[in-house]
């Protein structure tokens, strides 16, 4: 079975039922993407299908056909940091890290949608996205900052 | 690729060139057993040829930033550049001393040794420059990894004269520099995984691949203590990918293993797959019957009772309550909890012969590699246990039980095995948190202060999961936060009864305080009210040394009243306690002394038509010096979202034996929508060796936000999690 991820062809000896999470994991050997819960309820597999934040533990390998698949691996565009990368680095965002790649892929497409969100729409942006460790008020915060390098432009 | 390789992990223990500092640890030993003089030099720190200086860390990372705080410990003293810092992960070796990570200990312990080690590597490079440029070593300085002579306008980089500092003498003393001479600590540095992190880069235990791994999912007995009667294999093995079904039989000892059947498959996908087909037939063993409600009628009746243990008695209590005109009576609640780590619990292990290594993500690696060689009965040289980082720890990786689970199925498909948990796995057979009940009745004298205090717990013990019972009982460990609380009553006791419970438990970050300080600073809070005196005004009054015999308290760190004052002032001073607050609004305040570090918070809600919205929660701590002043903040404000989480959202039940919940749909842990609009950490650094601050600002959550509940709704929540739903 042949998907896109980060822009190169991957051709996966998989059963088309397999959720997307597992065939990047153990297969395409890309470990960024995390296994929270299995469910859709925790956000630590959160990847982009065609820029779609998409929780990849429940979505079938089989059914992303021609979609590209972005992973954290993938975000930094170009050797560029993407701006939620630059943000939560600035703001030192993560403690353990683990739902960070989740958070990171869901705030990405958040200020893709929505340059400028306010703390609603931030809140119900990164609601998906569970972290034990208790890092929710800097990933405001850091939304927020990465939404002023976005729209300072290039970096 | 990201996943560790063999290669790297033998790299992180391989010396490779260099020097270095001979430092000694708490309970390090030599390896020919003659003493605890001497280590291997190169134990903690070493520069390399490109300039670069590698600190070695031995405990464990989980998110409390460690990697980051111990390795500033090191740089400091040697006056290193920080940006050329690099900080790898020790592996299990009797060299490094003490490798367990809890119990917010690892800047304490480490404290002396870690910048002594610096301060004596920064002695020899002067003395290598000095002898080099002929001068006096007084006469140099250090600054950014650079020996300096202003007179002769020389200077050095470290990496220049590592090998002719490695021919100087180790000092046989040093003095680490005076905190006004600080460069990096009580600086903000970013944590040095944060890069790895924020890319996908960094490894975890569920990450770890070596050459011809195979993987495995475990179906374990849903039902405490129970065993296999019969296994039907065929179609799981059917499954496609599927290459062996093992039994693994349960082990106690502290180790506390499940009985189950593990499912081995050539990726995770196929072994789940292949566990779903398993059909497996139980015995549910004698703990079958067990309940929520069997344990609670059972601690409700234990607490209308003498205890059948005294954990401590002051005066008479029960002669003074009994005469008393008034007995203020409460009883509070608290539920199991689970750790529930984002990155559930995994281990990967290669079992060879009598050789066993392991990839863990594990909190105490020599625990690990204890309980390996126990349960394989080999030598625990034959021993190697590799610390990968945690997807969080809160105490669960504390247990050996996934380290060794993982070379049970290594052993029997003989070749190596990475176990992974499904969130169901993890969320059904962790060590829980102990539910808990307790019983306080207390009066008070003509002054309006307490004048009796008779405090009654019944949980079932952590201690009972790990070993024979202590001379001093279950109950002191379980009282700490409530038969150790620091208020001034002259007629106090605290009484234990030990619920028998199949459930197992562990330490949930911050540990008994967290039931216990739930119940004492509510009912303190109940006769503030009762005495129509202010809560701050009443708890300052009272604040004092320990008047009773306590559980075990450190010498080095013994309790200071002046200090739980100090934070309690200052979180009432942040938060303006006491002034006019809008309607509806609520403040409520709480402190606890936990794990050596001193906390207080005050919480602002509100409550309108039934709905719960936090404002604002001000924590004002005492660690003593802070290292790194945003990952300290980071651990009150992660430690106030996992308090407010289990305050409000988190109860693990229990029927038929087993555990309810399975998933987060069941079992719910505190959103971003739901966490407070502003939470400030303020530190008072008393002048001390610093104590850790992972757990501290954990216990006074609970309390405080049912004191602010009922401040501003006239309502008081006993129970957790409180009966009351967010905005």
């Amino acid at each position: 079975m042949k998907i896109t991820i980060n822009g190169s062809e991957h051709d996966l000896d998989v059963p088309s039922e397999m959720p997307l999470l597992w065939a990047v994991r153990d297969i395409a050997g890309l470990t960024g993407t995390k296994y929270g819960c299995g469910i859709g309820q925790c956000g630590a597999c959160t990847v982009h299908l065609d820029g779609v934040p998409t929780r990849s533990c429940i979505v079938a390998v089989g059914s992303v056909g021609a979609k590209k698949v972005t992973t954290i691996e993938g975000l930094a565009a170009g050797g560029q940091d993407h701006p939620v990368q630059q943000a939560w680095q600035q703001l030192n965002v993560p403690q353990c890290g683990y739902c960070q790649a989740g958070q990171l892929m869901t705030a990405a497409a958040l200020l893709a949608a929505t340059p400028n969100p306010s703390e609603d729409a931030i809140d119900r942006a990164m609601s998906g996205n569970l972290c034990r460790c208790g890092t929710y008020l800097r990933i405001r915060h850091a939304v927020k900052l990465a939404a002023e390098i976005r729209a300072g432009g290039a970096k | 690729m990201t996943a560790f390789s063999r290669r790297e992990f033998l790299r992180v223990t391989a010396v490779a060139g260099g020097l270095l500092a001979t430092i000694t640890l708490p309970g390090c030993r030599t390896e020919d057993g003659a003493g605890a003089s001497t280590l291997d030099p190169s134990l903690f720190v070493r520069i390399n040829d490109d300039n670069s200086i590698t600190i070695t860390v031995a405990k464990s990372e989980m998110g409390q930033g460690v990697r980051t705080s111990l390795a500033m410990l090191v740089a400091e003293d040697l006056d290193a550049d920080w940006s050329q810092i690099k900080v790898e992960q020790a592996s299990y070796h009797p060299k490094y001393g003490e490798m367990g990570t809890g119990g917010s200990g690892s800047v304490r312990d480490n404290w002396k040794q870690m910048r002594e080690a610096g301060a004596a590597l920064r002695a020899m490079l002067v003395a290598a420059a000095a002898k080099e440029w002929e001068v006096e070593p007084a006469e140099c300085r250090t600054e950014n990894s650079f020996v300096i002579h202003e007179g002769k306008g020389r200077r050095a980089h470290y990496g220049s004269l590592a090998a002719k500092a490695a021919s100087q003498p180790v000092p046989r003393e040093v003095v680490v520099k005076p905190r006004a001479q600080w460069t990096l600590l009580g600086k903000d540095k970013v944590g040095v995984d944060v890069a790895d992190i924020s890319h996908g880069r960094a490894g975890y235990g569920l990450d770890v691949r070596v050459p011809g791994m195979l993987y495995a999912s475990i179906e374990r007995t849903r039902v405490f203590g129970g065993t296999v009667k019969s296994v039907d294999k065929a179609a799981a093995l059917a499954v496609p990918g599927v290459k062996d079904v093992v039994e693994i039989p349960a082990v106690g000892n502290g180790v506390n293993i499940h009985a189950g059947v593990a499912v081995v498959a050539t990726n995770t996908w196929a072994a789940l797959q292949g566990r779903r087909a398993l059909k497996v037939e139980w015995d549910t063993g004698r703990r079958a019957a067990e309940s929520s409600e069997s344990y609670r009628s059972f601690m409700a009746a234990a607490v209308e009772k003498t205890g059948e243990e005294t954990v401590n008695k002051r005066g008479d209590p029960d002669a003074v309550l009994a005469r008393a005109s008034t007995v203020f009576s409460a009883t509070f609640e608290t539920p199991f909890l689970s750790h529930a780590t984002m990155e559930p619990m995994n281990a990967t292990a290669s079992v060879v012969g009598d050789k066993v290594e392991a990839w863990s993500p594990t909190q105490f690696p020599d625990w690990g590699a204890q309980a390996l060689a126990q349960v394989l009965k080999t030598a625990i040289e034959n021993v190697q246990v590799h610390t990968t980082l945690m997807g969080g720890g809160f105490g669960r990786r504390i247990n050996p039980d996934f380290t060794v689970e993982a070379a049970l199925v290594s052993r029997q498909v003989k070749q190596p095995v990475k176990v992974v948990w499904t969130r169901e796995d993890d969320l059904r057979h962790d060590f829980y948190r102990p539910c808990a009940m307790h019983r306080i009745d207390a009066s008070l004298g003509s002054d309006g202060m307490p004048e009796a205090w008779r405090h009654r717990i019944s949980t079932p013990s952590i201690d009972v999961s790990y070993g024979p019972k202590p001379k001093a009982g279950w109950g002191p460990n379980e009282a700490d936060g409530s038969g150790n609380m620091s208020y001034r009553i002259p007629h106090r006791s605290c009484e234990y009864t030990l619920l028998d419970s199949g459930v197992p438990r562990g330490w949930w970050r911050a540990v008994s305080t967290t039931h216990g300080v739930f119940a004492t600073e509510s009912m303190i809070d109940e006769l503030a009210v009762a005495a129509g005196k202010d809560p701050v005004a009443f708890r300052m009054a009272l604040i004092d040394g320990y008047t009773l015999p306590q559980p075990p308290d450190s010498d080095r760190f013994a309790f200071d009243p002046a200090r739980l004052k100090g934070v309690l002032e200052a979180a009432a001073a942040k938060a303006g306690w006491g002034r006019t607050l809008p309607p509806g609004h609520g403040m409520g305040v709480a402190c606890s002394f936990d794990h050596l570090g001193y906390a207080a918070e005050v919480f602002e809600v509100s409550v309108r038509a039934d709905r719960l919205r936090i404002h604002r929660v001000v924590c004002a701590a005492d660690s003593g010096p802070i290292v790194n002043p945003t990952g300290a903040r980071a651990q009150i404000e992660g430690g106030i979202i996992q308090g407010l989480s289990a305050a409000l959202k988190e109860r693990i039940t229990i029927a038929g034996g087993a555990v309810t919940q399975g998933n987060f749909d069941s079992y719910s842990l505190l959103r971003i929508n739901e966490a407070p609009t502003v939470i400030e950490a303020y530190f008072v650094e008393t002048d001390t060796v610093p104590t850790g601050l992972g757990e501290p600002s954990v216990p006074p959550v609970a309390p405080a936000l049912a004191n602010a509940i009922f401040n501003a709704t006239g309502k008081r929540l006993r129970t957790l999690p409180l009966d009351i739903k967010l905005a």
